[in-house]
């Protein structure tokens, strides 16, 4: 016991050395690993997330994350394949409890309220915090049942009307309108690959969460298809925030504030997107982005 | 590198023959494979189209059946003397038949049941009475076996079910057109019948048709629902294997086991009727749940994970994501393998001995607690028959019986394939 506590301690006073000259951080971590260089934390921070593990059954997946995300903003996630970034993105909804065997301990706070606290309801949590997810998967049902969907089951409005305001508003963001607007009452499983994640989008959108996590929505999309996204991504942001995945760094130069580096389940460093890519802090954030490891 | 490459491919090269004899070897399995199953079956139909075909054609004998007042002078129409009748009738076509033996003989050239068609006319149209009406008479089994052949002339007379005599008066009959073929719709409307020439497999398909109809009602809620409980709420736990087990074991259940259980639990414990359609689905229930949870389970599980995220994504309950999404998605497959359990239930013939539906049923069923009997096992009752005219029957039943299966079958493809994939 008393050993354990000297290593700790020992352990802290490494970290506070090695961060010395970097940014102080909040951190409340105790491992010098675990510990994130640069920034995670804002003020007024829209979630707040503190020491989150994830486990899928005895591996663990995700160590330690402490991050906020700030109103308003798009947060990038990039990381080499495998490091969990859609399992943290996941958690943010709590879309990981539809997996098993899936484990998640820390706290997630949505506007102060833990969101894995067990009194937390998942269905208006998710209708708060909206997902698209990186394949395209509408239903298959028509176009505009694909984006009325959210708002019927959310009784968000009665009349057919609004429903169609709401449609034509949700596709007009998503900027599929145009291309779809005369053929509304076919398949959405029709459409092109782009335009399905457009529609995917859109049908997100619908519901007006305040908070729309992407995991890697470009990552099916040609260049064309993939700037739309960018720029809707960019206009979203007046309204709502945006956590995103992505593997394409120059994307995430482009439409991000904040960039958040993963690796191996750790959260390595968190910082304005121009610092991380012009001047990264950490070595490994610096050979990942300067394509020494992928 | 050069030298490297160009050994690569002689090496390849050399080896291509190999390989494409072995696809063709294996190919030429395959053909044998499907070539032999497809012989059996032809086999098997022509044999049974073959005893059967005739069964759709009936013989009868065209009558002047004078409706005499004197016989049918009585207070209440249904118990006249009908086979009075019939029998004059005989008499007036031969009346140089005299011998009390010989007339008695002449008379059994007519099925028994002459007498009863006369008395439903009558009582249908009693201003018949007095009139002299040409009227067709079913002929007796053996006469009709007869003509179609089944019995040949040159078998000593003491081998044969019919006389030298009667074959003489057949043949005039045929000569004076009085002997007619046609086509048998007695087959479709009657009951059973120890008479082959008045038995027919309406009783049978519609005891079927009850039976099913309560298999379908309990099983397909039921299996569904279970399927969906077992798939999509429950926990994976040492509980949800064991019944998972349980289920697959029950599937392999040989089906005389559920008969025996529901002639112990549902007739002598609750005390439900004897020979009924509704116990006989109760028990087909048990028999078809396995199929159709199996079956429903997998469809389930074939309902991309990303359809449940999209829908769980936006906020939809568990319920909402289910019964919106997965369930349409699903519900082909589901009723694939119901309409799979449902064929299985139509063939089955062991469970419904142990709870009575082997009976002689005679009047069709008019509901689900009425006694009655399904096709299989009508056809298991003929088949024990020593007539040579229900042999004919037998084969013909078997053949609406595989109407029927194929009918549930195709419609089983069709619905796989209208439905098939379309996310
Ligand atoms: N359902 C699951 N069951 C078990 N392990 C999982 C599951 N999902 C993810 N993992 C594991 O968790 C780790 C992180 O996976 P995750 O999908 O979050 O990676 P990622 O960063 O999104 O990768 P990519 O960029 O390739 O999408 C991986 O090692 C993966 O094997
Ligand atoms: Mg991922």
């Amino acid at each position: 016991m008393a050993m354990d506590t000297v290593i700790d301690m020992a352990d802290t006073f490494g970290v506070g050395k090695q961060v010395h000259e970097q940014e102080v951080t909040k951190a409340l971590s105790r491992e010098d690993d675990s510990q994130t260089v640069g920034a995670p934390f804002v003020d007024a921070p829209r979630m707040v997330c503190r020491d989150v593990n994830v486990y899928y059954g005895e591996k663990q997946a995700i160590s330690n994350v402490s991050l906020d995300v700030a109103e308003h903003e798009v947060l990038a996630m990039i990381g080499p394949s495998g490091c969990g970034k859609s399992t943290f993105l996941r958690c943010l909804n709590r879309m990981n409890d539809t997996v098993d065997i899936c484990r998640v301990t820390g706290e997630i706070l949505l506007d102060g309220r833990n969101i894995y606290d067990k009194s937390v309801d998942v269905v208006p949590l998710r209708a708060q915090v909206g997902m698209v997810f990186q394949k395209p998967n509408p239903f298959p049902k028509s176009i505009f049942e694909n984006v009325a969907y959210g708002p019927k089951i959310h009784g968000l409005t009665n009349s057919r009307f609004e429903l169609q305001d709401i449609v034509e508003d949700s596709l007009k963001k998503a900027g599929l309108w145009d291309e779809v607007s005369d053929r509304l009452d076919q398949p959405g499983t029709g459409l092109s690959g782009g335009q399905q994640q457009r529609l995917c989008i859109a049908r997100a959108v619908a519901v007006r969460p305040e908070v729309i996590l992407m995991d890697e929505p470009c990552s099916a999309l040609d260049p064309i298809a993939t700037a739309t996204v960018e720029d809707l991504i960019t206009e979203l942001r007046e309204h709502y925030t945006i956590v995103i995945v992505t593997h394409n760094m120059q994307q995430a130069a482009r439409i991000s504030q904040r960039t958040a580096y993963f690796h191996l389940g750790r959260l390595i460093e968190v910082n304005p997107t121009d610092q991380v890519f012009t001047n990264p802090r950490h070595r490994l954030t610096e050979d990942y982005i300067t394509g020494r490891f992928g | 590198m050069k030298t490297e490459n160009t050994s690569t491919m002689q090496v390849v090269n050399s080896g291509l023959a190999k390989r494409y004899a072995k696809e063709k070897r294996f190919r030429m399995l395959g053909i044998g494979a499907v070539v032999i199953s497809l012989l059996f079956l032809v086999i098997l139909f022509s044999s049974i189209v073959g005893n059967g075909y005739t069964a759709f054609r009936q013989s009868v004998i065209v009558l002047d059946i004078h409706f005499d007042k004197q016989i049918l002078d009585v207070s209440n129409l249904r118990s006249a003397n009908y086979a009075k009748l019939v029998k004059d009738a005989m008499s007036g076509l031969f009346p140089d038949v005299t011998g009390r033996s010989d007339k008695r003989m002449l008379h059994r050239l007519v099925s028994s049941g002459a007498a009863f068609q006369l008395q439903k006319m009558i009582i249908k149209d009693p201003s018949l009475i007095g009139r002299t009406v040409e009227v067709r008479v079913p002929a007796d089994d053996e006469v009709d076996m007869f003509i179609k052949g089944y019995i040949p002339r040159n078998v000593p007379e003491s081998e044969r079910r019919i006389s030298d005599q009667q074959m003489a008066w057949i043949d005039r009959l045929v000569d004076s057109d009085r002997l007619e073929r046609r086509f048998n719709t007695t087959f479709f409307t009657a009951g059973d019948s120890r008479e082959p020439e008045l038995s027919g497999i309406k009783g049978a398909v519609t005891g079927s048709f009850f039976t099913l109809l309560v298999t379908l009602v309990l099983s397909f809620p039921i299996g569904v629902a279970a399927a969906v409980y077992l798939e999509e709420f429950a926990p994976v736990n040492r509980w949800t294997d064991f019944v998972e087990v349980n289920i697959n074991n029950l599937a392999a259940v040989p089906s005389i086991v559920f008969g025996l259980l529901g002639l112990a639990v549902f007739l002598n414990f609750f005390g439900f009727p004897r020979s009924a359609p509704l116990v006989g689905g109760m028990v087909l229930t048990l028999m078809t749940l396995p199929t159709i949870i199996i079956a429903s389970r997998a469809s389930l599980k074939s309902v991309p994970p990303s359809i449940r995220e999209a829908a769980l994504g936006i906020g939809a309950s568990k319920l909402q994501t289910i019964t919106h999404h997965v369930l349409p998605l699903a519900m082909p497959g589901m009723m694939t393998g119901t309409i799979i359990g449902m064929a299985q239930a139509l063939g089955e013939t062991a469970p419904l001995l142990m709870i009575g539906m082997v009976a002689f049923i005679v009047d069709i069923p008019g509901g689900i607690t009425d006694p009655a009997t399904v096709l299989p096992v009508q056809i298991y009752l003929w088949a024990d028959s020593p007539e040579r005219a229900f042999v004919e029957r037998t084969s013909a039943a078997i053949m609406i019986l595989l109407a029927f299966l194929i009918l549930m079958n195709g419609t089983a493809v069709l619905l796989r394939r209208k439905f098939e994939r379309r996310w």
